[in-house]
């Protein structure tokens, strides 16, 4: 109520012819453009204009206005790419051609490759392997001291330079789980999956078990060895210990010696320079499993 | 005689269709083509039994189309809403994509039935509803083409649903806000086309000598949109029987195309249309003449002179040539204060009347809605400078400035209209509660701000951590890594959408019971046309 009378002044003031029209009782003042928003947009215009003039803007018949400024988001960013390349090449070099063994001795080595080795494996293994290395069911654990192709330096250097069953690389690791319900009759099968579970002393069938030794001596010692070990050289998993790739229940073991199991990692050597995946290779063996 | 044609066309459509279904060489197409024979099938028994009946030539305001309208865009409204509060968890809480319905409900089916529920389901039946009501109000004349108006709601609903179940189905051509595939986009000319004669017939009718401003803005919205969708989706078929096509323009042209007509659904949809609702409700709830003549038409032709122009924006840092990533910059910032000038005239208009603030909560709705229509459009031009950009671009800073235009501006204008019609469309004395209004604002205002600050603070945080390199040039984080840090900024936001969905639900319960229990208003001496 008090403040009807300060409020009417105000009011007055601002009154401003309507245009006249109405539409459904809709009437319009015909208030002039605020000035600051006038000079705000002319504001924004002469920005534009400034701003074309110093950088690429308008199409020509075969190229475009450069820019005063001689600006260009490619040149940035070779510009940016040179500049880091140009830190780092006397060390690039020095780390491609020492032995991956060594790398170890020298301390500024061993310091840049610990670094660079964990930027590629955050940009390029981790999707597979995990944040932290610890993989995911096919794919391997990287912490454990569990290694299907070898887990000193030298293996795993071989490994992510030529990948796993990669067709693209003819020195890559080979070697494959066949899928054995084509060769095996189902009863053997199952003697020989309960003769795996026996390894660990799980609550295996022990009439089956026999069984299953003989299958797997005939069938799976080649790879796997006649101690169920594994064997390095052709990627056969150790099976007498609590790690599984593709898990380790009657079920998983069944699945695998069933259907076989064969997966692929990439050969690194067609995407990473040769001192990156030195330094992947060292970080990798770094991680706590590295023999 | 027409009624032979109708039936003739229909029957044939739905023996054309079941055919298609028939040939189908997927599963969507399939379903589709089932819908459509569904469709024209309804379509054909319903002009049957309607059969040669007495046409009554009606006089007055078309108003049943625009109750459906009414109704569609609040169902809409809940579905897209729950639909977003869901996706927003999907990402908070992976679990969410259930295992047993992979493939059709996980997090990338789902976004863009989203963002389609929203934009286009609700957001297109609010404006195709007001837009047929303030058109007919302020030309003062009945919506022209008889039935039309019928079929353009019918078909724009048909439209709808053919691309919400694509999507869960795997048919997308794969551009964002235009996924639909071929046949859909067909159909939806078809449809705009006939919305577009409705529209102009009926201003062609006015009584009054000038064209109000809501519908310049309404105009140029159908229009635009008809040149956008049209050349966006211009594909080739793989099979006629099928729902896979290859698009005409390929690689970074394609990529600008994509991005001339996004950027303009968001220019002529979401802010030419519903700066049309603005213009007109505005004005009528606050019972104010509009601010200023002059400013309305500088700030019409400036911003539909410089939206057009940019889409590239969306492109900084791309395969796109740095000219046209400095055009569409320079076009954004100019951009900036024509964007303005509506705000400026909606906040404006409400001059000599701001103690409506206090006992309407429909106005203040309004003013939050004009108010964040204000903060979206200067912080697009803002993040449209390369600079800003190469910090923003493809982080959550991008999603909630959406958020904030989209829920705020968008969503609060459209609850605002709503609150207006229903009683009018139903003829009712007033709303069910204004406490209840009351309540939805304020669950929709604290939503927003929940969404829009979690997604800042989410955004600018993956942006440096993003581009974080060490002294020797390495990325320092994973993508991962990323992910992980933005967790509670995606819990955040899910709850903000919450509170969002909870006041649309509240919206709805109010309307709901506005048309059962309010009593009738008394019968006004309507400002019908004159026949």
């Amino acid at each position: 109520m008090t403040k009807a009378p300060r409020k009417a002044p105000k009011k007055e003031q601002k009154q401003v012819e309507t245009t006249g029209h109405s539409w459904d009782g809709i009437e319009e003042y015909n208030n002039p453009l605020p000035r600051w928003w006038l000079w705000t947009f002319y504001g924004c215009i002469v920005f534009a204009l400034g701003y074309m003039v110093a950088y690429p803007a308008w199409p020509l018949l075969d190229r475009a206005t450069p820019g005063v400024l001689g600006f260009s988001t490619r040149a940035d960013v070779e510009k940016e790419i040179k500049r880091f390349e140009e830190i780092n090449a006397g060390i690039e070099k020095k780390l491609a051609e020492t032995d991956i063994t060594e790398v170890a001795q020298d301390p500024e080595l061993k310091h840049y490759a610990s670094q660079a080795g964990a930027a590629v494996f955050r940009t390029w293994c981790i999707q597979c392997h995990g944040a932290g290395g610890q993989g995911a069911k096919g794919f391997p654990n990287l912490l454990d001291d569990e290694w299907l192709w070898g887990g000193d330096i030298e293996n795993i250097h071989t490994t992510i330079t030529h990948g796993v069953r990669s067709e693209a690389d003819d020195e890559t690791r080979t070697g494959e789980m066949p899928a054995w319900a084509d060769v095996l009759e189902p009863d053997e099968l199952l003697a020989v999956v309960e003769y795996v579970l026996s390894f660990n002393q799980r609550d295996a069938n022990a009439k089956l078990v026999e069984a299953g030794k003989v299958v797997f001596e005939d069938n799976c010692s080649g790879c796997h060895g006649e101690d169920a070990k594994g064997n390095i050289d052709v990627g056969a998993p150790n099976l007498t210990n609590a790690i599984w790739l593709y898990g380790g229940t009657r079920e998983d073991i069944m699945e695998t010696v069933s259907h076989g199991r064969g997966g692929v990692m990439p050969n690194w050597n067609a995407r990473l320079s040769e001192a990156d995946i030195k330094a992947v290779a060292f970080y990798v063996h770094g991680l706590g499993g590295g023999q | 005689m027409w009624d032979f044609v109708k039936l003739a066309v229909l029957g044939v459509v739905a023996v054309l269709a079941a055919y298609a279904a028939n040939q189908a060489h997927d599963l969507a197409y399939l379903v589709h083509a089932l819908i459509f024979m569904a469709a024209a099938g309804i379509a054909f028994l319903y002009t049957l039994r309607n059969f040669g009946e007495e046409r009554v030539v009606e006089t007055g305001y078309m108003d049943k189309v625009i109750r459906y309208g009414v109704i569609a865009t609040v169902f809409w409204g809940l579905i897209g809403f729950f639909m977003g509060v869901f996706i927003a968890s999907q990402l908070a809480f992976p679990w969410l994509n259930f295992e047993w319905a992979q493939g059709y409900l996980n997090f990338g089916r789902l976004r863009p039935l989203h963002t389609s529920a929203v934009i286009f389901a609700f957001g297109g039946s609010a404006l195709i509803a007001t837009s047929f009501y303030v058109v007919q109000r302020t030309s003062a004349a009945r919506l022209w083409g008889g039935n039309l108006a019928w079929f353009v709601f019918w078909g724009y609903q048909l439209f709808i649903v053919l691309a919400a179940t694509g999507y869960v189905l795997g048919a997308t051509q794969s551009k964002e806000y235009a996924e639909p595939e071929w046949y859909t986009d067909l159909w939806l000319t078809i449809v705009w086309v006939a919305y577009l004669a409705v529209f102009m017939g009926t201003l062609y009718n006015r009584k009054e000598k000038h064209i109000y401003v809501a519908n310049w803005f309404y105009l140029s919205f159908i229009v635009t949109i008809a040149m956008l969708h049209i050349i966006n989706n211009l594909a080739i078929p793989v099979s006629i029987f099928g729902s896979k096509s290859v698009q005409l323009f390929s690689g970074v042209q394609d990529a600008m195309t994509q991005w001339w007509y996004g950027h303009n659904a968001v220019g002529f949809f979401l802010t030419a249309g519903f700066l049309g609702m603005m213009y007109y409700f505005v004005p009528k709830q606050a019972e104010r003449p509009v601010y200023s003549y002059k400013l309305s038409i500088i700030h019409f032709w400036a911003l539909i002179f410089l939206y057009i122009w940019a889409g590239p924006h969306h492109l900084h840092y791309t395969a796109l040539p740095d000219w046209a990533s400095t055009l569409g910059m320079v076009f954004s910032i100019m951009l900036w204060m024509p964007s303005w000038g509506g705000m400026i005239n909606g906040l404006m208009t409400l001059s000599g009347a701001w103690d409506k603030l206090r006992t309407d909560p429909i106005i203040r709705m309004m003013v939050v809605s004009v108010a964040f229509y204000g903060m979206s459009t200067f912080e697009g031009p803002m993040m449209s400078i390369r600079a800003v950009n190469s910090l923003s671009h493809y982080t959550d800073w991008t999603i909630g400035h959406v958020h904030s235009g989209a829920l705020g501006w968008n969503g609060m204008i459209t609850f605002g209209a709503l609150y207006f019609l229903v009683p009018k469309l139903w003829k009712r004395e007033r709303l069910y509660s204004l406490s209840l209004v009351s309540l939805h604002f304020w669950l929709a205002t604290i939503g927003i701000v929940l969404y829009a600050s979690s997604m800042w603070v989410s955004g600018i945080m993956e942006g440096l951590m993003w581009r974080e390199v060490d002294a020797q040039g390495f990325l320092v984080n994973s993508f991962a890594d990323v992910v992980a840090a933005k967790w509670p900024m995606n819990v955040a936001r899910a709850t903000g959408g919450l509170f969002y969905l909870t006041g649309a639900v509240v919206m709805a319960y109010n309307l709901w019971m506005t048309v059962k229990r309010s009593p009738a208003a008394a019968e006004a001496p309507a400002a019908a046309p004159a026949e």
